[in-house]
């Protein structure tokens, strides 16, 4: 079982295994022998690279407390091994980024080391949503980084930016467009919901979900590619090949920033906003060091250069944070986002996973 | 040369590692995996032993028996078409003097070191609208407008045949050069056209190689998982694919392995089947 996800990671964990023999000989402080240290499994890949320049080794000086960094996959990989891990007594990990779904799925049996919030003195510069609590109010975990997917085009293609997620409706843009893979990670019910149904509430009900997935039925002329790799769509959008779609909005910024003919739209309905959590690993005994480190993330500063260095959206409250508003809109956008309904994906996975892969397959 | 039956257990000795190396790499895997094929799914969790025939019955639908004949039918296709290419391609090459032969196969064997990934990229690449082959069409003046010839099932063949060939060459190769060229030489002598002979001496001396082949190259194609993803439209995924998206994406590890076992099975129902007949029409 093991083997098998290990030879299918994402590209951000297979650039991120790659890095992180890279980042060990780069960095060789980080390995010298400390009294404290702490294994924080970050989103391998870009996400880890950028951690391993700018955060971490700021964390050390301020706290003296040693990071290693682990490349974790995306998606729920790097959550099955570290049940796995903590049924065995093992954590791969002590603090983990983690997806919100994984989130929702760990609590139920009792993964995460519940947090004591009298240690985490900033927990309060938080936005109440970035917050993860166990049904009984424990707190399972602390948002970490968020980011948006929103409206992407390619700028020689598309000579006006559209302005709503019904675009990819629009039969005049047939083949045109990529998509994500994965009724978890597209988010397209909610997109459907928020666009033609009056907002993602529409969603409570299986008539209202199997009304989504009608209107969205009409989205498959238009779709080109149903991407899981990132890297496909993104060279497809590049060149113009794949001019429309669904794509991360940080990563779009900076592939325009380097003259690519990409921009990313914050459809009037809003962009999609995802997030990922630290969490602790019950099978962690780096309980003290954790949460130094969640409650040191948590520090508006700390967010900011996040976003500015990284590209991610704050989960810290915006205005306790010193971005202007060219960084924030970089990042962020004071439209109403799409927020996904992380809870259908735990009670009803498996149903709107067939119903899902049944509707583009078929 | 006649062979002793072993007599003495220390005459198994130099099977033990092979057969170790098979138990721990293969038996046991296989193993866990039918045991986790039966175990109990907690959608909101992971699984838990037990004994259900959950994941069996859930698999047994009409949906997933069109995916399953897909992939066989998929990688059928690709069998065949490697076999038929391959076939005169190894003949021809076994007549080249050695060393064009060796340049030759050691060509083959660098494509074998490609990754799927990068196979997948580059014909992406080369059938798509915007820097593919097309454009080059265009400037010969034989078509109009660039297109994209990606993705479609014929990109999907193309890209598993290109990774399939270099294998179908080396598994041919042995059997054609060994082949008696005075065979061939008779059939002319007698008065057969060089295509004549091909077919009616070379195709049937080394129809057991060639239907061994086409096994081996079948079984190799149907767990491709990444080019139909990459070449093809979701009508193209195969089984693989969905195999891929329970195991990682959708943490359903029981669902992932029924579906496994059930796809073992069949390749090895198949597999048996033409043995079978093979052995047949021998008699």
């Amino acid at each position: 079982m093991k083997d098998i996800l290990k030879t299918s990671v994402s590209r951000r964990a297979v650039l991120g295994t790659g890095l992180a023999g890279v980042s060990m000989l780069a960095m060789p402080s980080m390995l010298r022998a400390q009294d404290k240290s702490l294994k924080v499994g970050v989103y391998g890949g870009y996400f880890k690279d950028s951690f391993d320049k700018h955060i971490f080794p700021e964390f050390t000086k301020a706290t003296g407390i040693a990071v290693e960094s682990v490349a974790e996959p995306t998606g729920e990989a790097w959550l099955v091994q570290l049940e796995q891990a903590a049924r065995a007594g093992q954590a791969p990990a002590d603090v983990s980024m983690i997806s919100q779904v994984a989130m929702l799925k760990g609590q139920t049996t009792e993964l995460w080391a519940p947090l004591d919030a009298a240690k985490l003195k900033n927990m309060a510069n938080l936005k109440e949503t970035f917050i993860n609590k166990y049904p009984d109010g424990r707190i399972a975990g602390i948002g970490a980084v968020s980011w948006y997917i929103t409206l992407v085009t390619n700028t020689d293609v598309f000579k006006e930016a559209p302005t709503s997620w019904q675009a990819l409706w629009d039969p005049a843009n047939a083949d045109k467009l990529g998509l994500l893979a994965l009724v978890s990670n597209s988010f397209l019910l909610e997109v459907t919901a928020k666009s033609f149904m009056g907002g993602t509430n529409a969603l409570d009900t299986e008539e209202g979900i199997l009304k989504a997935f009608e209107k969205l039925a009409e989205v498959k002329p238009n779709v080109r590619l149903w991407y899981r790799d990132e890297a496909q769509f993104e060279q497809s959008l590049k060149s113009g090949e794949i001019p429309m779609g669904q794509y991360y909005h940080d990563v779009t910024g900076l592939a325009a920033a380097d003259g690519n003919p990409v921009r990313s739209t914050f459809p009037k309905e809003g962009g999609i906003l995802d997030s990922g959590s630290w969490a602790v690993s019950r099978a962690s005994q780096k309980g003290e060091e954790a949460h130094v480190f969640i409650d040191y993330m948590s520090q508006p500063a700390v967010q900011a250069t996040l976003s500015r260095k990284v590209g991610t959206s704050p989960t810290v409250k915006r205005e306790l944070l010193d971005l202007t508003p060219e960084e924030f809109a970089a990042v962020s956008s004071d439209i109403d986002p799409v927020i996904p309904r992380y809870d259908l994906y735990q009670t009803k996975s498996d149903w709107l996973n067939q119903k899902w892969t049944e509707l583009i397959v078929g | 040369m006649r062979r002793e039956a072993p007599r003495h257990p220390l005459d198994y000795l130099p099977i033990a590692f092979p057969g170790l190396m098979l138990v721990v790499f293969f038996v046991v895997p296989f193993g866990t995996m039918i045991a986790v094929s039966f175990f109990r799914r907690d959608p909101a969790g992971f699984y838990a032993p037990d004994f259900v025939f959950d994941n069996y019955a859930r698999f047994l639908s009409l949906f997933f028996a069109n995916v399953l004949g897909f992939s066989l039918f998929l990688a059928m296709t690709v069998a065949i078409v490697s076999v038929a290419l391959a076939l005169p391609f190894t003949h021809m090459l076994a007549r080249l003097p050695r060393k064009a032969q060796v340049v030759w196969l050691v060509a083959l064997l660098s494509v074998l070191s490609l990754s799927e990934v990068i196979i997948g990229f580059a014909w992406s690449t080369l059938l798509s609208r915007t820097a593919g082959i097309t454009n080059l069409f265009v400037w010969l003046g034989i078509m109009e407008q660039a297109q994209a010839l990606t993705p479609s099932f014929g990109a999907v063949l193309t890209g598993m045949v290109y990774q399939a060939f270099p294998y179908t060459v080396l598994v041919l190769y042995p059997a054609i050069v060994r082949l008696d060229p005075t065979l061939t030489e008779a059939a002319r002598t007698l008065g057969a056209s060089p295509l004549k002979a091909f077919f009616t001496v070379v195709v049937p001396a080394l129809r057991n190689t060639l239907v061994a082949t086409v096994v081996m190259v079948f079984i190799f194609a149907l767990g491709s998982y990444l080019l139909p993803q990459l070449l093809g439209r979701p009508q193209h995924w195969t089984l693989s694919v969905l195999i891929t998206d329970q195991a990682i994406y959708q943490s359903n590890m029981p669902f992932a392995a029924a579906m496994a076992v059930f796809l073992v099975l069949v390749t090895l129902g198949l597999v048996a089947m033409t043995v079978l007949i093979g052995r047949k029409g021998e008699a």
